[in-house]
């Protein structure tokens, strides 16, 4: 069956047009199935994240009302949405007029060249609709049998640590594939130090101090393998799944939680890279294929509201975009490399232009390898921060107000950057599983200059240990100072400590 | 689809009324949704529930923006807060924004909190009738005719009779062609309102305190000024004394010294004795303070202002208390036990931020 017939003719028609331009500028995406939708259910999809099929919980009624609340009084509404999957999956709003579909279409097919061939999607789930469908039916199994109270209850929990995961692990490696545990540790390993047949060459090729460093990391490495976790575990859903005492129905609950979190979190890790590839390739397909000039004025006025900043809020689009045009622009006039960056003459960095003509080639191979932090980092140069008039902002608390900080190049791009790294969340750690021989959960936040906000921390650590059973630590600093919370089952409790 | 989005709905709007999970009452926030109303950011209360995090405090972290503005310059309201942390879960949702029309907003505020509309008070009484124009006919005094129409009818009538040169293009109306405008007799119930704004700036009070009282009397300004047109506004603050300012004041003053609350109700009730007569107005007083007064005694002649003079000349009487860490709060138990129930009258503890909006409806909600 073709799956593109439900659309209306015309849709139809427009939606071939522009997806032929997409892939003659050589994108390359799932098929995707465009489906329209009324206000009212667009709404629904969009609070269950895009998904048609979502496990039953209540804050999909509450992104719902918000949703439908600012359409309804006219504040704001839904204007595109698309979901990583193969095909993928998109919705346009019934009521929009046609050159804000041929718009959407356009973004839509940005994105999903973005899904398929970015890095950080690579190990996403590209059956994610029929993942979430099959979740929700398990929790629905679930509520039957145990009640919905109890279930619920567990994934409010669950939900409360979702962010605990380790956002990097999908990329890199972080344990050694183990050799059989069997013997390991059973008695303290000599160095070896390197081999040679000729026994008068041992002293020379092995000198004693070389020989005392490969025995202290042997130790130390012995010294690890006895702690639990070995390493320092990012990953704390999973920990908790493979040591938590949970009941079968929690284990498959808390590892769906984990499977989704995961699924969702490259969405926000290249959140600036990717709407901005889809706002770079709209532009690029309207503006030179697709729209006719009936609707100039309407492309413009809307491509303009996307794009449009508020002082406070960085807008992923605008940044986005000015990012790719500025890369293809500098690549197009070689505008990098050695001799680019030691030129300090003014005058011959503002008329450089080598004609190199590699710009489109350039971002083709960016959006491939980079995410939203090594994308700001390796790309956000001095020039592009004062030409666009970025800013930091903080709290003053003399003032009582938020105002502007500072203008200065590095600052705003560490805190750029900052505010990136990890997702924008605090890393937290399980360092130890059997804390003080106790039993005990003892996590660590890896405190870099900002705190926690308490009473939310608090409450989560409550929630942990519910899981853990046993009580749980949590060690960060407030105001500078290292401090260990509490939580033993009854009540909280925290003290000095530094680490 | 739209069956499990209902469930999920009816199940969220339960938790937030506090029927079921009672563990998770303390996480429903007051949340907002940000309108604008021309520069001015104006939000809309909305429920939501935050399950709690690890995440950083607000206030420690900022973030980065763009546009305009040295260091140092403030961040329009509304703006900050939303910059810090994530960019959300992304799934490429797009939001657009628009701007709402104040009218729509006191729409919307009587929705949320489920406002009765308001009942001018002798509507029979205070009748007035107003002229409209309604129509054109082809009599009438000179001082009405529609110049345009009456040329128009003469226009066409040269150019059918032949009469008309375009080479010399002049038209010349006759008796016949002219056009008057006409009008009926509406009969408009008037409804006059005033809003007396009263506060009190003695030292006790605040900046946070001021700004519940700024947030607080915009709503009650937007709600009040869609039931009644050409509303008008008083505003008095008192410490010892009371004199009347204009609004710009009233919000920005700040005075030290003690407090008398009977001065301000005097001069509010020489307001309303000289020119907002209650057989044609619609009277408010609205009162915010922190609940200290001066004396014991002053208490009681607020009181017998009150009862004997103020009470039966104004549609509501509304007194907002505001917790500060200075005042006594002594005020409103002495106004509820002398003069509260009543139906006229509204007694209301404003503890922070939060609680503005169960304020606004114990003011509101009478439908006086």
């Amino acid at each position: 069956m073709d799956k593109h017939t439900q659309l209306p003719s015309h849709l139809h028609d427009i939606r071939n047009r522009v997806e032929g331009y997409a892939r003659a500028y050589g994108l390359d995406f799932f098929d995707t199935v465009f489906e329209v939708l009324g206000f009212d259910e667009i709404n629904m999809v969009a609070a269950y994240g895009g998904f048609p099929n979502r496990y039953p919980h209540w804050r999909f009624g509450m992104d719902y009302e918000r949703l439908s609340k600012g359409y309804e009084y006219g504040l704001s509404k839904i204007y595109e949405m698309v979901i990583n999957n193969d095909p993928s999956y998109a919705y346009l709003l019934e009521s929009n007029m046609d050159v804000d579909q041929k718009l959407v279409m356009a973004h839509v097919f940005g994105h999903v060249d973005f899904f398929k061939n970015n890095f950080m999607f690579r190990h996403t789930n590209r059956k994610m609709m029929d993942q979430m469908a099959n979740h929700a039916t398990r929790v629905r199994r679930y509520q039957d049998k145990l009640g919905v109270e109890l279930v619920e209850d567990f994934i409010d929990r669950c939900l409360s640590i979702e962010n605990l995961i380790d956002y990097q692990s999908p990329y890199v490696k972080r344990r050694p594939d183990r050799p059989g545990v069997e013997g390991e540790g059973a008695e303290r390993q000599v160095a070896q130090g390197f081999k040679t047949e000729r026994e008068y060459m041992r002293e020379y090729i092995n000198p004693r101090e070389f020989m005392q460093e490969q025995q202290r990391k042997l130790d130390e490495e012995a010294a690890r393998k006895k702690k639990f976790p070995e390493r320092p575990e990012r990953d704390v859903l999973l920990f908790l799944l493979e040591h938590a005492p949970l009941e079968r129905w929690e284990h498959d609950v808390l590892s769906i939680i984990r499977e989704e979190a995961y699924y969702f979190a490259p969405q926000g890790q290249t959140k600036i890279m990717n709407e901005g590839w889809a706002t770079y390739w709209h532009s690029k397909i309207m503006t030179e294929k697709a729209l006719d000039a009936s609707e100039v004025i309407d492309y413009a006025d809307h491509h303009s509201g996307t794009l449009a900043t508020h002082p406070g809020q960085l807008n992923p689009y605008k940044l986005g975009v000015e990012l790719w045009r500025d890369i293809e622009d500098r690549w197009n006039k070689g505008r990098f490399g050695k001799e680019y960056d030691e030129c300090d003459s003014f005058v011959a960095r503002k008329h450089w232009d080598k004609q190199l003509g590699v710009g489109r080639e350039k971002i083709f191979e960016v959006r491939k390898h980079y995410n939203d932090v090594t994308f700001i980092d390796e790309f956000l140069s001095l020039e592009f921060c004062i030409q666009q008039r970025l800013f930091t902002f903080g709290y003053n608390e003399k003032h009582q107000r938020w105002e502007i900080m500072e203008r200065e190049f590095r600052k705003v791009k560490e805190k750029l950057l900052h505010m990136l790294t990890n997702f924008g969340q605090p890393l937290i750690a399980v360092e130890d599983g059997n804390w003080e021989n106790r039993g005990e959960l003892y996590l660590v936040h890896k405190h870099d200059g900002v705190d926690l906000k308490l009473d939310y921390a608090r409450d989560t650590l409550r929630h942990v240990q519910s899981l853990w059973r046993r009580p749980v630590n949590l060690h960060t600093k407030v105001e500078g100072r290292g401090t260990i919370f509490r939580f033993d089952g009854k009540e909280h409790s925290d003290r000095r400590a530094d680490l | 689809m739209s069956l499990k989005i209902k469930q999920d709905h009816a199940r969220f709007r339960d938790i937030v009324r506090g029927r079921i999970k009672s563990n998770l009452k303390k996480y429903v926030q007051k949340g907002e949704m940000v309108g604008k109303k021309g520069k001015d950011f104006i939000t809309i209360p909305i429920p939501t529930i935050d399950i709690p995090h690890f995440r950083f405090g607000e206030r420690s972290q900022g973030g980065v923006g763009q546009g305009e503005g040295e260091p140092g310059d403030p961040l329009s309201p509304g703006d900050g807060q939303a910059g810090s942390g994530q960019a959300g879960q992304g799934e490429g949702q797009h939001l657009l924004e628009v701007d709402v029309p104040l009218d729509e907003l006191a729409d919307i505020l009587g929705e949320e909190l489920a406002l009765p509309r308001i009942e001018p008070r002798g509507k029979d009484r205070i009748i007035a009738t107003r002229l409209k124009y309604t129509g054109v006919a082809p009599s009438g005094p000179e001082s009405l005719r529609h110049f345009k129409r009456t040329y128009k009818q003469a226009l066409r009538r040269q150019i059918a009779s032949g009469s008309y040169n375009w080479r010399r293009p002049v038209i010349v109306p006759v008796r016949e062609d002219r056009r008057y405008r006409t009008w009926k007799q509406v009969p408009l119930p008037e409804t006059n309102a005033v809003v007396i704004y009263m506060m009190d700036v003695s030292g006790s009070m605040g900046d946070e305190q001021k700004e519940i009282v700024r947030i607080e009397s915009f709503w009650i300004d937007t709600w009040l000024r869609k039931h009644y047109k050409g509303l008008e506004s008083r505003y008095i603050i008192h410490d010892a004394v009371a004199r009347e300012v204009d609004r710009d004041t009233f919000f920005h003053t700040r005075e030290s010294g003690g407090t008398m609350i009977s001065s301000a109700y005097k001069l509010a009730l020489e307001m309303i004795e000289t020119e907002y007569a209650p057989t044609s107005w619609n009277v408010y007083p609205f009162h915010f303070s922190d609940g200290d007064n001066w004396s014991a005694d002053d208490t009681r002649l607020c009181v017998e202002l009150l009862q004997k003079r103020i009470l039966p000349a104004v549609n509501l009487f509304c007194y907002g208390q505001v917790e500060s860490p200075y005042g006594s709060g002594q005020f409103i138990k002495d106004l509820k036990e002398s003069v509260g129930p009543r139906e006229n009258v509204a007694l209301s503890e404003i503890a922070d931020k939060d609680a503005i909006y169960a304020s606004i409806k114990t003011f509101l909600g009478t439908g006086k």
